[in-house]
């Protein structure tokens, strides 16, 4: 691949991860236990989708075939999305969603610091400004997971299954293909394995102020990265992209 | 027909009438978002977002488009910025001090507490890390009892 076309399909596979994750954060708008998450959650959300508008941007300039943010988001199938099987999962219940968050955004904090050093400008830019947001997201969500895992009988149980349910989806981070390799070679872009021991050591730390268990010697899923989704996937795209498909072309 | 060549000064100052559509009593100059003003061939402003998300964005840019147009300004580009990222650090005194008349406790440096905008005390607590945008944090006065929101130290 050439350089330019490294950092397209780069960009693209960082701004699904966002708007994937953005989006299904926006399926818990007015459905969160309280005032104040119900803001928060908001608020996360729309920041992902902010991350995700300037990745997809930056990838069709780097492309150069003149596609949009919008041609990303919304005319794409479901086998060209490059995001983690993590964030695709569905809400679940409150303690599924927190544990889902902790462990996505523990993972990508680190990224995004990787990617602020990494040799492309654009993409280093774009990691600065969203990476400010992400350490206020994995703050509030690691509150979360402590108070429900050091909370009742019955949230502590709860979270616990989220975790192990949750914990297969993690293996993916950590494993690099080709473009990940790329992205290191030519771009000084990160290091997953550096980003894997780290993230591990944080998520443990965690995991046990939370008093819960870290699961352990469990199968792990993969395909994300590859366009190979899990059966929710479909679903999401269904109705995030019904508005383009039924009337291409409509604005705003 | 000659072209007029505009001073960046006459520009700023221009801009500076520019309100933020989501605190209104700020100007974009006061939250530091203008970058740049090149007058070359036509006006060149660079903005940065606050936040990436940030719904004002594409009103700011338009409302910046359409206060130059007033001014007769026709040719106005818009350049976003986002190296390096926008900090409350840039939000101007003045900016500060209209925050703070308008009942928003300005952003502080993390080691210092957060005061009241009301009674000035800071015996003052937060109630949610959020607030009605994502700047914003909801705090309470424990002095007068007054609750009020906090713009977040970025």
């Amino acid at each position: 691949m050439s350089g330019k076309a490294v950092l397209a399909a780069y960009a693209t596979r960082l701004g699904d991860n966002a708007l994937v994750l953005g989006q299904r954060m926006i399926e818990l708008v007015a459905a969160s236990p309280e005032l104040e998450e119900e803001l928060a959650n908001a608020n996360f959300s729309l920041d992902y989708l902010g991350q995700a508008r300037m990745f997809y941007t930056y990838a069709g300039e780097c492309e150069g075939a003149g596609r949009t943010e919008d041609d990303f988001a919304f005319l794409r199938p479901e086998h060209e999305f490059r995001n983690l099987l993590l964030v695709e999962q569905p809400n679940g219940h409150f303690g599924d969603s927190t544990v889902r968050a902790v462990l996505f955004e523990s993972w990508y904090v680190l990224l995004l610091d990787a990617l602020t050093r990494c040799a492309a400008p654009g993409i280093a830019a774009i990691a600065a400004r969203a990476i400010k947001e992400v350490r206020y997201h994995v703050r509030h969500s690691s509150q979360w997971l402590v108070r429900l895992g050091d909370g009742t009988e019955e949230s502590h149980a709860r979270v616990q299954a989220s975790l192990d349910n949750l914990w297969r989806y993690t293996g993916e981070m950590f494993v690099a293909d080709e473009l990940d390799t790329e992205m290191l070679d030519a771009f000084d872009g990160p290091d997953l394995s550096a980003i894997e021991v780290q993230w591990r050591q944080n998520v443990a730390a965690i995991v046990a102020k939370a008093t819960l268990a870290l699961p352990a010697g469990q199968w792990m899923a993969s395909g994300g990265k590859q366009g190979r989704h899990t059966e929710h996937f479909g679903f999401l795209l269904a109705e995030m992209q019904y508005l383009q498909r039924a009337y291409p072309g409509a604005e705003w | 027909m000659v072209e007029t060549v505009y001073k960046p000064d006459q520009i700023l100052e221009w801009l500076s009438q520019v309100p933020d559509p989501e605190i209104p009593v700020l100007t974009i100059t006061d939250l530091g978002i203008v970058r740049d003003i090149d007058c070359g061939a036509g006006v060149t402003v660079s903005l940065t977002p606050t936040y990436s998300g940030c719904p004002a964005t594409e009103a700011i840019e338009a409302s910046v488009i359409a206060a130059l147009e007033d001014q007769g300004v026709s040719d106005v580009r818009i350049r976003r910025v986002l190296s390096p990222a926008w900090t409350t650090d840039w939000i101007s005194e003045e900016g500060r001090r209209k925050l703070r008349v308008y009942g928003i406790a300005p952003p502080e440096r993390r080691d210092r507490p957060v005061a009241c905008p009301q009674c000035n005390s800071d015996n003052t607590e937060v109630i949610s890390e959020f607030g009605s945008t994502a700047c914003k944090a909801s705090y309470r006065c424990l002095a007068c009892l007054e609750p009020f929101e906090y713009f977040k130290c970025l």
